[in-house]
């Protein structure tokens, strides 16, 4: 048998599907210009895609016909040789449609294998939201920001080719960075895509990430029943009623805490999270009436807690919020808990507020979601630059 | 026609009715709650019949019209779920209109009854008996039953209920009725007291499947390939129950009817003794009772095995039974277009039946009886003739066209 190679784009549904299926089709033209035959997919059960929701995209290749049939007997790999994230946000981990329960970023990167995240954070940030595992494995960071490239009318920012040139460079095997230029005059056309890839190549480096690194946590995880055990008629029952809340401080009683799905969690689907500032807060009830996922859990004295179980980070409250700050989305990797806002108010009302400042202050940071109308075209002289210069 | 004379309560009486006549007294004997109708030969019948028990107060029901077969069966199938006995039915590609709703009922463990009056598939547009409209779910989680006459019509109605209501299955039951044979031809039918079938039939239990507001559940959300296999072999199960059901059902029906079917998946008619048999469904089982005596008076040990239940199919019992012959024609009155052989669908079925055992005859299909062209006599006498050849070890083409021109 010969060489097998897997590579996974994950990604965020709608936004980055045709950034995803250009990068795995690229890999495999490229890889074919050195005589390895190769396929490229998405998951099926990733479909239908929604805004955001985490997905994944693949490019298999072999040295030969034969192993890549071994590759293609299995639907998804079981490991690959370089996992790419292309928001930095799912380092968090990915819950995605298509399975049940919340898998780590680097889950299938094999031992001594790759993971690349576009990005503007530092390894150390990164390391730090992604998952431990029992392997080392090698962590590069291709600064930029989030990509919307291939998404209807939003430009070319070249995320595509330099990740391209970053492949070239950590697994030389499956193909050259001159191949890599072929296939980007073929598909492209253009020159100066082809040199974006070979900057990149020259420039990116990694760094080991050893077995002990990394979020701790137990993954969420989710026991899919036995046939028997299953509701019959396709039936589920329905969430349960909710429940008042307690003040931990004053042991006040009250509000209304919604029941939610035992199963289905939003810990990553979000990618920006309402940062609230209860001081402020005037007890409109807008928020809480206008959250589509019923996030807001309505403490004893009748604020509004967006519980991050159920927060899918649309920005909607941000976005109906009639007192100026008071709700403000944040960039979901300046967070490194799912802990309750209110609570840490509540526990110390001064410390609560000087993290608020903290989180507020960079609030254009975020990965997706637009403030106004042209922000691409804004950021994109930004992007293009950092393209070009020293990765 | 005396049925809005007929008294609900009172003792066992006959009356001259149709097969589709029959249908309606049984849903009215069983209380249904929902009846939906779109009208399509020739299963409009019983829409007429239960109209006419509606309208002359004789029978306290909902009862729809709906615009088309599709809403037709969504309505009751909805109607079901919130705990309502319903009824409904339809004929050739009226039934296939309603395809959707009746891929779905299955799998939602809805227990809808529903009469097929069986009709040929357009085009052309023909009225007559074919049974590939009601053969068409035979793969979806169905109980597909065939009556033969009026009063089995209306007795397989009240077992279709307590069978498909058990909480063990949760499975829709067709009764398929011949076009024309049974729907619009009359014969003395055996009314059952409402108190016996009161005491056959138990109220309709939704239990914890019943959507209800207070028993707040979701029912058929979307579901990928995590979950699926999962609810496809939980239906698998509740056909597996079936048969086991449809038995109890039949021995409590002599318990309380004093009426007997024997076996309840298949009629045998002069078997005992029997050389070689016919197998078919529906009512072509006359011509060929009568053609079987005939033969017999000059010697021929003929014999009918007529197939009541189609699913559950009884594929053990049925290839016992038949294996004690030295050959079997079976008259399909459907057609399965490239199917091995080129046979009709219950050939096929049979010659699976039987592949496992050991004593596996020779099994000869008969096309015969298409869009309601009679049976004749003389049909049976040749479709006879060449399965004495096949027990004779002479070849026969394995499929045959009876009764066509040529």
């Amino acid at each position: 048998m010969g060489r097998l190679f897997a590579i996974e784009v994950v990604y965020r549904g709608i936004f980055q599907k045709t950034l995803a299926r250009n990068i795995t089709r690229a890999i495999v033209l490229a890889a074919h210009h050195e005589g390895k035959p190769g396929i490229s997919f998405g998951r099926y059960g990733d479909s239908p895609e929604r805004n955001g929701i985490p997905a994944k995209a693949f490019a298999i290749v072999a040295t030969d016909d034969i192993t890549l049939e071994e590759g293609m007997a299995k639907y998804e790999p079981k490991e690959v040789d370089i996992s790419i994230s292309v928001d930095d946000t799912l380092c968090k981990g990915v819950e995605s449609w298509a399975w049940y329960g919340l898998q780590p970023i680097n889950r299938l990167t094999k031992p001594n294998g790759t993971l690349i995240v576009t990005s503007r954070e530092e390894p150390a940030r990164l390391i730090e939201m992604a998952h431990r595992k029992d392997t080392p494995y090698n962590l590069a960071v291709l600064k930029g920001t989030v990509s919307f490239s291939g998404l209807w009318v939003f430009k070319d920012d070249h995320t595509d080719v330099r990740l391209l040139g970053a492949i070239a460079k950590f697994l030389p095997e499956l193909f050259s960075i001159e191949s890599v230029k072929k296939t980007i005059m073929e598909e492209w056309k253009n020159p100066v895509k082809a040199a974006s890839a070979q900057k990149t190549y020259d420039h990116i480096t990694s760094v080991a990430v050893k077995p002990g690194q990394g979020n701790p946590e137990k993954p969420y995880e989710f026991v899919l029943p036995k046939w028997y055990e299953m509701g019959e008629g396709i039936t589920i029952p329905a969430i349960a009623q909710g429940h008042t809340m307690k003040d931990a401080q004053t042991a006040q009683t009250g509000g209304y805490q919604p029941a939610r799905n035992p199963t289905f969690k939003k810990f990553t689907t979000r990618t920006m999270r309402p940062v609230v500032n209860f001081d402020t807060c005037i007890k409109c009830t807008l928020c809480w009436l206008q959250c589509p996922d019923s996030c807001f859990d309505v403490t004893p004295e009748g604020l509004y807690d967006a519980n991050m179980e159920a927060c899918c980070g649309c920005g909607v409250c941000e976005a109906v919020c009639p007192v100026k700050d008071c709700v403000t989305m944040v960039n979901e990797v300046a967070f490194k808990d799912n802990s309750s806002q209110w609570e840490a108010w509540r526990k110390d009302k001064t410390t609560y507020n000087t993290w608020l400042e903290q989180k507020i202050a960079k609030k254009e940071d975020r990965s997706h979601g637009f403030r106004f109308r042209g922000q691409y075209e804004e950021q994109l002289p930004a992007a293009l630059a950092s393209a070009s210069g020293n990765d | 026609m005396a049925i809005a004379a007929m008294e609900i309560k009172g003792t066992d009486r006959t009356e001259l009715i149709t097969g589709s006549e029959a249908i309606a007294i049984a849903c009215q004997l069983a209380d249904v709650d929902v009846i939906t109708g779109y009208p399509i030969r020739p299963y409009d019948t019983v829409m007429q019949y239960i109209a006419k028990l509606v309208s002359n107060g004789d029978f306290d029901c909902e009862y729809i019209i709906a615009e088309g077969e599709h809403s037709q069966f969504e309505v009751v199938k909805h109607a079901s779920a919130v705990g309502a006995r319903v009824f409904t039915g339809s004929s050739g590609v009226g039934w296939m209109y309603a395809m959707e709703c009746l891929t779905v009922t299955p799998a939602l463990r809805i227990p809808m009854v529903a009469m097929v009056g069986n009709r040929a598939l357009d085009d052309p547009g023909a009225f007559g008996v074919e049974h590939n409209d009601a053969l068409t779910v035979r793969d979806l989680g169905w109980q597909l039953v065939w009556v033969d006459t009026a009063q089995e019509a209306l007795d397989t109605a009240l077992i279709a209920y307590r069978v498909a209501e058990d909480r063990r299955i949760f499975l829709p039951c067709a009764i398929s009725c011949d076009g024309a044979f049974l729907t619009h031809s009359q014969g003395l039918v055996k009314i059952p007291t409402k108190e016996q079938v009161e005491t056959f039939l138990p109220r309709y239990d939704r239990g914890n499947l019943l959507l209800h507001p207070d028993n707040p559940i979701t029912i058929a959300p979307q579901a990928n390939e995590d979950w699926l296999m999962e609810i496809r072999r939980q239906t698998a199960a509740a056909m597996e129950r079936s048969q086991a059901v449809i038995r109890e059902a039949y021995k409590d029906f002599e318990k309380i009817f004093h009426r007997s079917y024997g076996n309840p998946f298949f009629e045998e008619y002069m078997t005992d003794d029997a050389d070689v048999v016919l197998v078919g469904m529906g009512t072509l089982s006359t011509p060929v009772k009568v053609a079987i005596r005939e033969m017999r008076q000059h010697g021929k040990k003929v014999g009918f095995v007529r197939v009541r239940w189609f699913r559950p199919f009884a594929a053990e019992e049925l290839a016992k039974s038949l294996g004690r012959f030295k050959a079997v024609g079976v008259i399909d009155r459907d057609f399965s277009l490239g199917s091995p052989y080129l046979s009709g669908v219950l050939a096929t079925e049979v010659r699976t039946a039987l592949y496992p055992t050991a004593k596996r005859p020779p099994v000869i299909g008969f096309i015969c009886g298409l869009g309601g062209r009679e049976v004749l006599l003389a049909d049976v006498h040749k479709m006879s003739d060449s399965i004495f050849q096949a027990a004779e070890g002479k070849s026969q083409p394995l499929t045959q066209w009876i009764g066509v021109r040529e």
